[in-house]
């Protein structure tokens, strides 16, 4: 008896050794990312503090994460809130209905315009941004180009017209005079990835930046896809409990260090 | 001292709904609902909700005679399992559906290879997504009553001389019918709230996969205007609601039933 409750002791041991390498490995992942913060980061001792919290669109998760970053290591003394990443769209109706924020980071003009009677000031445009096709790793359907996409029998997935990756879409099918038959419109740049990290589409409508950021696809360049950029603007919300600290976030993101970091993922300067 | 949490209570499940008729744009509903948008929504997700729920009917009363049947091991392990997509929240169960459905699933992938069926983004997706989070509701009913029930009179209708197409039809059936058109009712309301399940499963497509609770929710994270059409086709999903209730009483209400 003793030596078999031992025994279940034992393999409780090994379970949250197990679980605690699990726990470490997964921290050390996420440090990873954390990299470029820290060889970034220059010891200026200033006076802002307090809290901050960003509402960003889906396509800004890893700029924007990495931003936020340098920004606290900055400026130990301000708390950054966990960026809310969400489609622009759903972000301005959250905004609209009252949701406690600082900054709102669009993906488009139209968007941030229809939030504009809430803002503190006029919001600065700080990204540009391109749709590439985005397919599985090796292109195994052989997609070069956007007529490409109207094969019968492909799955593809773009963003609802309503959000700004699929606005952004329709205007370059528009302008490549190019009629698609999507399987499913989602909300956010991000689902539409995941759809053919699944490998549940073949294709879709994304931005580089997306396609840079993420595993098992690839990006086939579009002719046409630089004259429909997107414009990404950065507001403070009239609401912002905070505007000194909001204000410091978004002149570090049009600064040229700011600049230089949404290059590194990808994103054009407007 | 019971009055004060029972109206809290009452009021949480009632003025959130009051709320959502105050912020209606009343004269402009009628024309949201008119909309092309909304009627393609309406007409799909009840084509996809009485779909799931004749699905549930066939495979949903014989599941919960065999749990009713089964001695009570093997009944309590059948119905933990059947219980579990109501207790799931229903995007675990998209998830779930795309990973065994999907064309990389364990079964998606050879419907694909043998038979070149592809499920994800279908209409047929989104009767699945529906079917697997309403079956519960008409199982767990009809299996309640049937436990009621009891096999008494079954059996003696059995001794009487009665064949077992005879005993279903006029012993089995009557004693049970109330649970199963409870249970048929609350399924198909289920079947027309199911909402993510659905979007990962089957997708946002208008006309194919788009149905009301996904048209609300395309709607309301849409650009400012088109939240007036999100919140009518909220009151239409309540109005229904209410019908399908209403349905329920004058049925449990009618004489000899």
């Amino acid at each position: 008896m003793a030596h078999g409750s031992d025994r279940g002791r034992g393999t409780r041991r090994w379970t949250r050794a197990a679980a605690a390498v699990i726990v470490a490995s997964t921290v050390t992942l996420s440090g990873c990312s954390h990299s470029v913060s820290d060889s970034l980061t220059s010891a200026q001792p200033d006076q802002l503090q307090g809290s901050l919290t960003i509402l960003a669109a889906a396509s800004l998760t890893e700029s924007f994460t990495e931003l936020a970053a340098i920004f606290a290591a900055d400026h130990p003394d301000v708390t950054i809130a966990p960026i809310s990443f969400a489609g622009s769209t759903t972000l301005a109706t959250q905004i609209r209905e009252g949701a406690p924020a600082d900054i709102f980071a669009a993906a488009d003009e139209a968007t941030m315009r229809s939030v504009s009677d809430l803002l503190e000031g006029e919001p600065i445009p700080f990204a540009t941004n391109s749709l590439q096709i985005a397919v599985q790793s090796g292109n195994p359907l052989n997609i070069s180009e956007l007529a490409g996409l109207s094969v019968p029998g492909l799955q593809l997935v773009l963003c609802a017209p309503q959000v700004p990756c699929g606005a952004t879409a329709q205007s370059l099918l528009e302008s490549e005079n190019i009629v698609l038959t999507p399987a499913s419109e989602e909300l956010n740049v991000k689902a539409v990835l995941t759809k053919v990290q699944l490998g549940e589409a073949d294709a879709g409508l994304v931005y580089v930046t997306d396609i840079a950021a993420a595993e098992a696809v690839e990006g086939v360049s579009v002719p046409g896809a630089d004259e429909v950029k997107s414009t990404y603007p950065i507001g403070i919300l009239e609401t912002s409990v905070n505007q000194t600290v909001a204000g410091a976030f978004r002149d570090f993101v049009v600064s040229d260090r700011g600049q230089n970091i949404l290059a590194q993922f990808g994103f054009g300067r407007p | 001292m019971l009055y004060i949490p029972a109206a809290v209570g009452f009021a949480l499940l009632v003025l959130p709904l009051v709320g959502l008729f105050a912020r209606a744009d009343w004269p402009r509903v009628p024309a949201a609902i008119v909309s092309t948008e909304a009627l393609t929504a309406l007409g799909l997700s009840l084509q996809t909700a009485l779909s799931a729920t004749a699905l549930c009917l066939i495979v949903g009363v014989p599941l919960a005679l065999v749990i009713a049947r089964s001695g009570p091991r093997l009944g309590g392990l059948l119905r933990a399992l059947t219980t579990l997509p109501l207790v799931m929240p229903p995007l675990v169960g998209g998830i779930a559906l795309l990973y065994l459905l999907g064309r990389n699933g364990l079964l998606g992938g050879f419907l694909g290879l043998a038979f070149g069926i592809q499920i994800p983004f279908t209409t047929a997706a989104v009767v699945i997504a529906q079917a697997f989070v309403a079956l519960p509701f008409l199982v767990i009913a009809v299996e309640g009553a049937l436990r009621t029930a009891g096999t008494g009179l079954e059996t003696v209708a059995a001794t009487l001389g009665a064949g077992r197409w005879t005993v279903f039809r006029r012993v089995s059936l009557p004693t049970i019918l109330p649970g199963l058109l409870a249970g048929t009712v609350l399924c198909f309301a289920r079947a027309l709230g199911e909402f993510g399940a659905t979007a990962l499963f089957a997708g946002n497509a208008a006309g194919v996969t788009r149905t009301m609770p996904l048209a609300i929710y395309t709607a309301f994270n849409g650009a400012g205007a088109t939240q007036d059409s999100a919140i009518a086709l909220s009151l239409l999903l309540v109005v229904v609601g209410i019908v399908i209730l209403l349905l329920l009483r004058s049925w449990r209400t009618t004489p000899g039933m």
